[in-house]
């Protein structure tokens, strides 16, 4: 006896529906790569060049530094009318490629996505700062960057180990919410951050025992399941904190401390890089050991294989002697612990007490983030970072007074993830049984 | 002991394995498994889903009162007391819901204590009676409209939580045209109405149009097109040169003009107005598209199975722009009675939750028109109660939310509801299979 999920994807014999190649080609196909880049090209050199006036001075130096970096102090439209030149000559080079005339691998076309992009951040800013008097502070949007993706890219990693093991997470807003929420009261009461940080993860793993439980023995439609679980979380919280938070307890109960950043000595030395990725809060440092423990664990080591033999092919999994539903459990209540931790980074990691609804949607970000990501852990990470970089820059620009609207920025990534998700499908495919429950027979 | 559908052998696996597996691959809709166990006891399963969210939500009100737990701080000394409080706590705030929602006993004793009787008529003693009706179908109209914006797609197996994006559409469009423009009284709400069914329709229309022409997941492209409109409204509101009313510097736009009103229906001490027609009658529609038409056929024959209508000559992508188009412009129509019926003005918070609020409604409503009114009738009738209980009570509104969480929760999975009062199954499975679909499907 087959479950459900065998017959429906032997990937041999599904007609090929309206995706696959013939889905990319009809989005813009084999050209869309080239032209976006000439495009970038031409609003750098259009937009940016075109208004761009005076001299921008960036600055990599933050404050109380014990190495200083000299500022670099570029000619504004000069330098946009440079990097829109570099672009197009990309585009071109694409182009070629695209045509056969030359070849280039899989990871120099990387670089070459990663190049035009930083062409036209750099176009961007350097238009933003042209003819202002402060330098621009490059160290200082990119360790906010950094801290400020920390929940996304927790978020995006506990997706991508649920969806690994074949089930859909769609609450990891609520396991960042809950997370935030019980951080912020366990500190409180107790005045102990690291019991507060134990306990957000415990709340994130909460929401996973929910999600594994109803998903997994109740088999509810996994999509549906996890926008319930997100409401039951914000009204939960929400009734919680006017409940018991606002009035006599609002003290005693939500007045956390938050952890300090700790330099790494040496490492946090190092100019540019070290105030970037070595002076951070102890939650940046769990974000890396997460990320190196979900790469390798997946891609290296027996369970990794399973976990990843459990969400593509439950039958053939249970064939071998993997116990599929065991794995289902287990992956998705760890993974939210990745998830509460990342949920506790709001409150104990910045700002302290909790707010309703203060999440505002990261995890829904983060699920974004890891198709974006191609539901590999550093791809997550990758697209996450995006999504902070997007939101950090509007809070700088804003704050320098640069005329753009700050709304309209806001908006740009997720236009981005609707138009890369739309050109991924048929290239990315996430595991096959994701969201389909196994029924062992 | 379980039935096993026909055509397989006596079922001799144990309960939970007992899936009909006539179907492999089975991707009927949430509607059409909705349907299958209604034959069985579906009614039995809400109402009881609707007592142990109620007694859930009576504990939780219960025992978050600072009053309350006093008393059970000292509940060996004076236990009656403690107990007595609690209910006291928890049956306060449900009655308070009622008052406020369905009948105030004290409207009526207002209203007999009047010296004449047509002077009380005239100063709204009677309309303070109907009010907690009339507040209920206000609350329950937009409620209704953006149920039945995601139950209908539902039925042809997509899942629409893009309903705020597509309020937000249409709320611009309504606001834009009632404020911008004069036209005569009737005319002027038509067009209206008309204008928000268009702006949603293209919301929708544009996550359904992206997944039939590249196969993204419509669930994903709907979260992004929220946040896309949610800042695109910000944006809109912020500058006198779009949206926002000249003058002032609040993100607000100018009044849309009387004519544009929808016609209140009884009297003007009461709220409720033609919007609340609006929605039973697109309940209505789409109970007829549903069922009554070709189109609705198609729909539902795509809901319960893609590759077998695909087979059977079905256009599939054509049908998914179809439904989501047809459910983008419901969601616009919901904004349009919020918009025309009680706010007037559209600022950046018109949306409100009915994105949300519009998923848990056409899940308790599984799937159907009349379930969707009755369930939107129900939740409006909380949502009615809420700010009254709150001001009587003390208990936050957030409980509201709780409460349709968790009825959702367990409507969506009978075999819990069963397990609690010990029901016999009488099939398992049931309700609780799954759509049965990855992101890419």
């Amino acid at each position: 006896m087959t479950t459900p999920a065998s017959a429906e994807r032997l990937p041999v014999l599904l007609s090929p529906g309206p995706r696959g190649d013939t889905a990319a080609a009809r989005f813009g196909g084999r050209f869309a790569a080239p032209i976006t880049y000439a495009l970038f090209g031409l609003v750098n050199i259009l937009v940016f060049g075109a208004h761009a006036h005076g001299d921008a001075t960036l600055s990599f130096t933050p404050e109380f530094a014990k190495v200083s970096v000299p500022n670099l102090t570029l000619a504004a439209a000069a330098t946009c009318y440079v990097c829109g030149v570099i672009s197009i000559a990309l585009g071109v080079t694409r182009l070629l490629d695209v045509l056969g005339v030359i070849h280039l691998g899989r990871v120099w076309r990387r670089v070459l996505v990663g190049a035009v992009l930083f062409l036209f951040i750099l176009a961007l800013l350097v238009w933003a700062d042209g003819g202002q008097a402060i330098a621009f502070n490059i160290v200082n949007l990119l360790s906010g960057t950094l801290s400020d993706s920390i929940p996304i890219m927790l978020g995006a990693l506990t997706g991508v180990i649920c969806s690994t093991s074949g089930v859909i997470n769609i609450a990891i807003e609520g396991q960042l919410l809950l997370g935030a929420f019980c951080a912020a009261i366990a500190t409180s009461a107790t005045g102990s951050l690291w019991l507060g940080l134990i306990c957000g993860a415990l709340a994130g793993s909460l929401v996973g025992i929910l999600l594994a439980l109803f998903a997994i023995a109740y088999r509810v439609d996994q999509v549906v399941l996890g926008v319930v679980l997100n409401t039951l979380v914000l009204g939960l919280t929400g009734y919680l904190y006017n409940a018991l938070l606002t009035g006599t307890y609002s003290n005693t109960l939500n007045n956390p401390n938050t952890f300090n950043p700790f330099k790494i000595p040496l490492l946090g030395d190092i100019p540019i890089i070290g105030p970037v990725f070595f002076d951070g809060t102890v939650f940046l440092y769990i974000t890396y050991i997460v990320l190196a423990g979900t790469q390798f664990g997946l891609t290296r080591t027996r369970w990794g294989l399973r976990t990843r033999a459990v969400g593509e092919h439950p039958v053939a999994a249970d064939t071998v002697g993997i116990r599929v539903l065991a794995y289902r459990y287990r992956n998705v209540i760890l993974a939210g612990l990745i998830a509460g931790i990342g949920g506790a980074y709001f409150t104990i990691g910045s700002v302290g007490s909790f707010g309703p609804d203060m999440t505002s949607g990261e995890g829904y970000i983060a699920l974004a983030a890891m198709i974006f990501g191609r539901y590999t852990p550093f791809g997550a990470i990758g697209a996450a970072l995006l999504f902070g970089f997007t939101t950090q820059l509007q809070s700088v620009l804003s704050s320098i007074n640069v005329p753009i609207q700050s709304n309209l920025l806001l908006l740009a990534p997720y236009v981005v993830t609707i138009i890369v998700v739309a050109g991924l499908v048929g290239k990315v495919r996430g595991p096959r049984a994701e969201g389909v429950p196994f029924i062992k027979s | 002991m379980t039935t096993p559908p026909p055509a397989t052998e006596p079922a001799a696996t144990p309960p939970p394995a007992a899936e009909p597996d006539e179907q492999p691959g089975d991707r009927r809709s949430f509607g059409d498994i909705l349907r299958l166990a209604i034959q069985e006891n579906t009614v039995t399963i809400t109402v009881l889903a609707l007592v142990t969210a109620t007694i859930i939500g009576g504990l939780l009100t219960a025992f978050t009162n600072t009053t309350v737990l006093t008393a059970w701080g000292n509940f060996f000394s004076a236990p009656g007391n403690a107990i007595g409080q609690a209910w006291d706590a928890a049956f306060g705030t449900y009655w308070a819901l009622f008052e406020g929602s369905v009948f105030n006993p004290h409207t009526v004793a207002a209203l007999f204590q009047q010296a004449s009787f047509s002077a009380a008529i005239h100063d709204g003693f009677l309309s303070a009676v109907f009010n907690p009706l009339s507040e209920t179908a206000v609350q329950a109209t937009p409620l209704i409209l953006t149920g039945l914006a995601v139950a209908l797609p539902y039925r042809a197996g997509l899942f629409n939580i893009g309903g705020q994006s597509q309020f937000i559409g249409g709320a611009i469009v309504a606001a834009w045209l009632g404020y911008a423009y004069n036209m005569p009284f009737f005319v002027h709400v038509v067009v209206c109405c008309v204008g928000a069914f268009v702006g949603g329709a293209a919301l929708g229309g544009l996550a359904g149009e992206i997944k039939a022409r590249t196969g993204a997941h419509e669930v994903i492209v709907t979260i992004m097109l929220n946040y896309v409109m949610l800042y695109f409204l910000a944006y809109l509101l912020s500058s006198h040169s779009l949206m926002e009313a000249p003058g002032g510097s609040n993100a607000i736009t100018l009044p849309i003009t009387s004519n544009a009103h929808l016609p209140l229906l009884a009297g003007t001490h009461l709220r409720i107005n033609a919007g609340f027609l609006i929605a039973l009658a697109a309940a209505l529609a789409v109970w007829w598209l549903l069922n009554r038409t070709t189109t609705g056929f198609e729909f539902r024959s795509i809901g319960a199975n893609v590759r077998a209508s695909r087979v059977a000559g079905m256009n599939v992508e054509r049908n998914w722009t179809l439904v989501m188009t047809i459910s983008g412009g419901l969601a616009g129509l919901a904004a349009a009675t919020v918009i025309l019926g009680t706010d007037f003005t559209l600022n950046p918070q018109s949306y409100g939750t009915y994105g949300i609020d519009a998923i848990t409604v056409a899940l308790l409503g599984l799937g159907r028109p009349g379930g969707v009114v009755a369930a939107g009738l129900l939740f409006g009738a909380l949502h009615a109660g809420s700010p009254g209980m709150q001001v009587a009570t003390g208990t936050p509104v957030q409980i509201v939310q709780v409460i349709q969480a968790l009825i959702v929760l367990f409507v969506a999975a009978p075999p819990l509801i069963r397990a609690m009062y010990r029901l016999r199954a009488a099939r398992v499975g049931g309700l609780s299979t799954t759509m049965s679909k990855g992101w890419n499907a």
